[in-house]
């Protein structure tokens, strides 16, 4: 019954998809953190640019996002990431900084709900002992804050792992692309997006479970 | 316990993954009253997208393979306001004619034993060949070999974006994009140096009104492909359209359709296959 899946490389394939995933997941964690860090910091100007960030580029689909870096920024105005003219490598860093830039918007703000769920006390009584912001950020607030966030982290991840096969419309091969490839040649629909279903319910589900379980282990016992 | 929990988890989801996409492609309505219905419609499934092939236009249905459909329909006995036309996507086909949703396909739909396994093919009613389409001041492509060192672009997941990638040009670049027509893009403005897939396919969109003259043929002929029109497995239908596909190219109508739909880009194409004569 399976054995249309003779001669893919199917571990290759979700391998990439990995890939693509841990990296985008580690650069959105910390543009998404700077985003939260202006979104509620004492700068005007940076508040604007962090609402405007988001409310932005969370509104604009991803395939338009991961296409346009490859259409507009690279195959138009020549940025090509220090990919050496290797399309494959060009492509795979186009999408991961296209993932990040969209993925940061959502980190974002699962990060300011964490921050609100910090008492306001707590960044009083630092101010008081005489911490600037940066302080009282990064050693009382952010903490607590992504303690508190690691439910809402834990799902963006997940959706993360789950838009990285968007890649494949600027031809990155990971698993969805070699889905594609698998449905032109072996005529089997169904079966095949039972597999790569699979394939993604295994990626994601202990990735859920996990985060589950650290969220409980860190979470602020108020 | 927890372990049982999670498999019957994992269970649930694969079984909402299997329904949902049943769902999706049941959806379509089954006004279809079946060939021998008379009076009824005929469904023809088409590409929508392909110029030259099949391409839905304001003013209607164009393409060589509309007009293969048009005739075989005719000769089936129905007139053109008969024809139901319907999209049929490269991976839908199969199911499509298993389903009953259309009638016959005419989708640029190469003949292979996968899908033969699958679906019966009447015909086939064109031969045409993996090629590439350069910018017509291009000269540099002369043989495969000469790919190696080239940026090719096609579409994701295509039989000819994995021929690239297997057999004729390992070291080619490939960048893939979900249509040609973003591949075009990159073809105009020198960011790849050629688009390959079916000749018959760019041919069409060379001969578009806004491409004449910007891009050419090498005239590679890098695969074979035998376009035939797709039935349902066992269907009677197979030996009807055979014999209007024979007819087709006996009264002229075929040659007519070629030079009206891939004349323009200096396309020479096969002479008519002969029914059952698959080129491997």
């Amino acid at each position: 019954m399976f054995d249309f899946l003779e001669g893919y490389d199917l571990l290759g394939a979700f391998w990439a998809t990995v890939q693509l995933t841990v990296y985008s997941a580690i650069g959105s964690l910390i543009w998404g953190t700077l985003l939260a860090g202006m979104r509620v910091g004492p700068v005007p100007l940076m508040r604007a640019f962090g609402t405007a960030y988001v409310n932005f580029v969370r509104n604009i689909p991803l395939t338009v996002i991961i296409l346009f870096s490859s259409l507009g920024l690279y195959q138009t105005l020549g940025v090509d990431l220090g990919g050496d003219g290797i399309v494959q490598v060009i492509s795979f860093r186009l999408s991961v900084l296209g993932l990040i830039v969209y993925t940061s918007a959502f980190v974002c703000e699962a990060l300011r709900s964490g921050i609100n769920t910090v008492p306001v006390g707590q960044a009083e009584a630092a101010r008081a002992l005489g911490l600037n912001f940066g302080q009282v950020l990064r050693l009382i607030v952010l903490p607590q804050a992504f303690r508190a966030a690691v439910a809402p982290l834990a799902n963006v991840l997940i959706a993360l792992t789950k838009n990285t096969t968007v890649a494949a419309v600027i031809g990155v091969a990971e698993a969805s692309l070699l889905m594609k490839e698998m449905i032109e040649n072996e005529a089997q629909l169904v079966l095949i997006g039972a597999v790569f279903a699979f394939g993604f319910v295994c990626l994601t589900l202990p990735t859920g479970l996990l985060m589950g379980l650290l969220g409980k282990k860190v979470a602020v016992k108020r | 316990m927890k372990l049982r929990k999670v498999t019957a988890a994992s269970a649930a989801v694969i079984a909402l993954a299997l329904t949902a996409t049943a769902c999706g492609e049941g959806a379509a309505e089954k006004d279809a009253k079946g060939p021998e219905g008379g009076k009824g419609k005929i469904t023809v499934g088409i590409k929508f997208d392909q110029p030259g092939i099949g391409q839905k236009t304001p003013q209607g249905y164009a393409g060589f393979d509309v007009d293969v459909a048009k005739f075989v329909a005719k000769e089936l006995g129905y007139s053109e306001d008969q024809i139901e036309w319907k999209e049929s996507k490269s991976a839908d086909r199969e199911n499509m004619l298993s389903r009953g949703d259309v009638d016959f396909i005419a989708a640029s739909y190469s003949i292979n034993d996968e899908r033969e396994a699958k679906v019966d093919f009447a015909g086939p009613y064109l031969l045409a060949h993996q090629d590439l389409l350069v910018r017509a001041d291009d000269d540099s492509i002369k043989s495969p070999e000469d790919l190696n060192s080239k940026k090719l672009c096609s579409v994701t997941g295509s039989t000819s974006a994995q021929n690239v990638k297997e057999k004729l040009a390992p070291k080619a670049q490939l960048q893939e994009y979900p249509t040609y027509s973003a591949c075009l893009t990159g073809l105009q403005n020198g960011a790849v140096d050629a688009l390959t897939t079916d000749d018959s396919i760019l041919a069409g969109y060379a001969a578009q009104d806004s491409f004449k003259g910007k891009f050419k043929l090498t005239g590679l002929k890098l695969s074979n492909e035998n376009y035939g029109i797709g039935v349902k497995e066992g269907s009677d239908l197979k030996a009807k359209i055979n014999s209007a596909l024979e007819k087709m190219v006996s009264d002229g109508a075929w040659e007519k359709a070629v030079a009206a739909h891939f004349g323009p880009a200096n396309y020479k194409n096969e002479p008519a296959p002969k029914i059952g004569d698959i080129k491997k």
